[in-house]
């Protein structure tokens, strides 16, 4: 019970009169950088860091913790009004966050979309205050081996798992793939795919693909269809705030699961990107009104914005118990802490309890004071929709050009998002989806280092992918949800014989 | 009338004066962007954050210093960046060894001649770690193992064809031993892939490997370096970086020290040199950075215009021929 006593003195250390205001300031900062696509939150903390310098490092922290919550949440705002995900693990909410926008529904979506998050968040929080130290254990037996094999969970899950049709998804999976081969081969130091143009040194970005294939693709597809942008009729108020609240008790096991799987996800390092898509999938499968995932259901918000956030926080414990940043965000937060005089690491528990628990009791306090601050915008952020589309659209325009000039200053990615978003309007026309198009882009260059490196240490052999318990079962795992469809016909056709 | 436009001038002239700082020379006007060639988070990162930090905090400069990663192509992507900005005063960037490792490699149109100098602000140095569950106390007993095992004991490093190759390259021709090689992207993730026993050892530089090794998980056999590193105070159980052996002492004759230097655009003038020379001056002054230089153990040579210009040319001719040696160079 020790670690209790310690996470109220860091209740007592976040309660601080300053330090409740540097975690408002940190929250709105934050949710400001989320809106913006391409200045997600490791960019922003990056930019913010200097400004904490002269702070105690345990304000600083909770200061730069609360910008990454504040741009979780703010992720989700673009992703459901505009249809742009302004952070990788916002994709999954585009599925049905904007349908419902669509539908005249944007506040249900945002509400419940911040809902989630918290609950993930508030998940993950506990999770860390209990078990901090065995988790810590546990993500070291994570080799190159184990990384392949969540990747191929990841990706398998969503071809099994999905309703287009299996080839459709495999074939833009196959596009994202070779999308994400182009640049530097991390494994034999080559470049690859670039044919002598030094812009491609870099390969695609994750950003400026999404930028363009759903923002752009989404406003060409919009003028086609004659400029109108539905859901202008849409009425906010702390009513509906309350009626989404009322209705959400009802999607409790998705949110367990989701809750699961992103804490999962969040200490292997795999992150949260994959945790939203995989915990989308599942719930469309295993779902009752999963047939109607993707036409603006409710739950197709709760399932990836709960396993993003508790993914995202739970990210935070490799970085703080083994120095591994779980995400860039995580990465700019270590550099913060070496500047701070604090070794991440084994020792950073034992020898500097005060700013470990305040930080985890400020993970709590900053998610509070983040749902607070979202929720009273809510109607501030559905108000946009009411913009006259002839009026929006070159905003987001703008919006998404300078997104896609800031990632890299490169006025080169300002043309590659035009592309992106051509593309992506050619795929809803010939009704290919797009995730599993991303998914690739994001995860595929990770998921071939990690085979590559195990093929290394193995000196060749497959058999490394079934060398354990932990890699074996995630990779049948994997094979499972790649095969289920067949298995289940299979199941349902046994069935019938038999009866 | 006359009398009018005289004191107009008097007094126009006072404050073009006035504007000029006392002491004469170049200051920047707008913003410096620094660029880092390489991820967050890793060492170079960290260096050029802490610089930041370092200049914010003191008041080093009036005009801000902004940290902007382009670590691309291992890195081309940043080297290429300031090439293209030949002229322009509000651009520095920090090298580590890819300044030379990238360009052979990979065959960018890129060369540490196309920048200015400025200066060298540290070396870092390189030590050879192990799983502390394991049995090798010293480095001639874990080469031993790495001969019996005929190469399948693993070496874990940052990237590929870069300075950890390079040097795991150098181990095998001067012992015979064989190695299987597995790139990763950053330091830390190497570190932990040792502590997780998913590699057998690591060339990682002190700063990526602390905190493990005080946490007790690794143990250091040799330090690649002519000299043992200088900081006597103890890390974990009594050990300290000075009690870490040389390698060449353990019948290892390698040294490798990894390049800390900023460079300029192509094209800088001898006063703007001059300036970033006085401020890194005034940076290497602060407790903040001897502070830094502790805790990451670094070798503090400084160096500056045609020392350091010298320097770099021979090291570049030094990575040549290791990385024609080991079949690294870009087939081109």
């Amino acid at each position: 019970m020790e670690e209790l006593a310690n996470l109220f003195h860091g209740f007592a250390v976040a309660l601080q009169p300053f330090n409740i205001m540097v975690m408002i300031l940190g929250i709105v900062l934050g949710v400001i950088i989320g809106v913006l696509p391409g200045l997600g939150g490791a960019n922003g903390v990056a930019i913010l860091l200097p400004l904490t310098f002269s702070m105690p490092p345990t304000s600083a922290i909770i200061m730069l913790s609360c910008i990454y919550w504040g741009a979780l949440f703010g992720g989700a705002i673009t992703s459901i009004l505009f249809n742009i995900p302004g952070e990788p693990w916002s994709v999954a909410t585009t599925f049905d966050g904007y349908p419902m926008a669509q539908q005249g529904k944007a506040g249900e979506a945002l509400t419940a979309a911040f809902t989630s998050s918290f609950v993930g968040a508030l998940f993950a929080v506990v999770m860390i205050t209990l078990v901090a130290p065995l988790v810590a254990s546990f993500a070291l037996q994570f080799g190159p081996a184990e990384k392949f094999a969540v990747y191929f969970l990841a990706f398998c899950s969503f071809v099994g798992l999905s309703k287009e049709p299996p080839f459709k998804t495999i074939a833009a999976m196959m596009i994202g793939f070779a999308l994400a081969a182009v640049g530097l081969d991390s494994i034999t130091g080559q470049l690859r795919l670039t044919f002598g143009i030094t812009e491609l040194l870099n390969g695609f970005d994750f950003l400026i693909a999404v930028i363009g294939l759903f923002g752009i693709g989404e406003i060409l597809l919009t003028m086609e269809e004659g400029l109108s942008f539905r859901g202008g009729n849409a009425k906010i108020n702390l009513r509906v705030v309350l009626h989404t609240w009322k209705e959400m008790p009802a999607y409790w096991l998705t949110s367990l699961r989701s809750c699961l799987i992103g804490c999962w996800m969040g200490i292997t390092p795999a992150g949260a990107t994959p945790a939203s898509f995989m915990s989308y999938g599942i719930a469309k499968r295993l779902s009752k009104r999963g047939k109607k995932f993707g036409h603006g259901e409710i739950e197709g918000v709760v399932a990836p914005e709960t396993a993003a956030h508790a993914a995202g926080t739970a990210a935070l414990l490799p970085m703080l118990s083994l120095g591994v940043p779980g995400s860039p965000t995580a990465a700019v937060l270590l550099g913060g802490l070496l500047i701070w005089g604090l070794q991440p690491g084994p020792m950073l528990f034992v020898e500097q309890k005060e700013f470990v628990w305040g930080l985890i009791a400020s993970m709590y306090l900053g998610n509070l004071a983040g749902l607070l601050v979202v929720l009273t915008c809510v109607p501030v952020f559905a108000a946009i929709l009411r913009i006259p589309f002839s009026i929006i659209a070159p905003l987001i325009l703008v919006l998404c050009a300078i997104g896609a000039y800031s990632v890299h200053s490169s006025t080169f990615d300002v043309v590659l998002m035009l592309v992106f978003g051509v593309l992506g309007y050619l795929f809803k026309k010939c009704g290919y989806p797009l995730a599993p198009l991303v998914l690739a882009i994001v995860l595929g260059d990770k998921a071939e280092e990690a085979f590559r490196q195990s093929l290394l240490g193995s000196q060749g052999s497959l058999a490394v992918f079934f060398s354990n318990g932990l890699v074996g079962t995630i990779m049948a795992l994997g094979l499972i949800a790649l095969f289920w469809s067949v298995i289940q016909e299979g199941y349902n056709r046994l069935r019938t014989v038999t009866a | 009338m006359k009398r009018f436009v005289r004191v107009a001038f008097a007094a126009g002239l006072t404050l073009a004066v006035g504007a000029i700082p006392a002491v004469a020379g170049w200051e920047p006007v707008r913003p410096v962007e620094f660029i880092v060639p390489a991820g967050t988070g890793g060492g170079a990162d960290q260096m050029a954050r802490t610089i930041q930090g370092i200049v914010t905090k003191h008041n080093l400069m009036k005009q801000p210093l902004v940290v902007i990663n382009k670590s691309g192509g291992a890195g081309g992507e940043g080297f290429l960046d300031v090439k293209a900005s030949a002229g322009n005063p509000h651009k520095i960037i920090i090298t580590l060894s890819n300044l030379f490792t990238t360009p052979l490699a990979t065959g960018i149109p890129f060369s540490w001649k196309d920048l200015t100098p400025v200066a060298m602000l540290a070396l870092d140095e390189f030590v050879l770690w192990v799983n502390a569950d394991k049995p090798y106390a010293t480095a001639k007993d874990y080469i031993e193992a790495v001969k019996q095992a005929g190469g399948t004991l693993k070496m874990g490093g940052t990237g590929s064809k870069q300075e950890d190759q390079i040097i795991t390259v150098a181990m095998e021709k001067a012992t015979g031993a064989k190695f299987t090689y597995i790139p990763y992207k950053g330091g830390g993730e190497v570190a932990v892939q040792l502590v997780g026993n998913h590699v057998d050892s690591t060339v990682n530089n002190p700063i990526e490997a602390v905190a493990q090794w005080r946490g007790g998980k690794v143990r250091p056999l040799c330090v690649f370096d002519a000299k043992p590193m200088g900081y006597d105070e103890p890390i974990t159980e009594g050990k300290a970086w000075k009690d870490i052996p040389t390698c060449k002492s353990q019948g290892l004759d390698i040294e490798y020290l990894m390049l800390r230097g900023i460079f300029m655009a192509p094209r800088a003038a001898k006063d703007q040199v001059e300036y970033y020379v006085e401020l890194f001056k005034k940076v290497r002054e602060t407790p903040d950075w001897q502070e830094f230089m502790k805790t990451g153990a670094f070798n503090t040579t400084f160096m500056t215009g045609a020392d350091y210009a010298k320097w770099v040319e021979t090291e570049e001719k030094r990575h040549e021929t290791l990385m024609k040696e080991a079949g690294f160079l870009a087939s081109n």
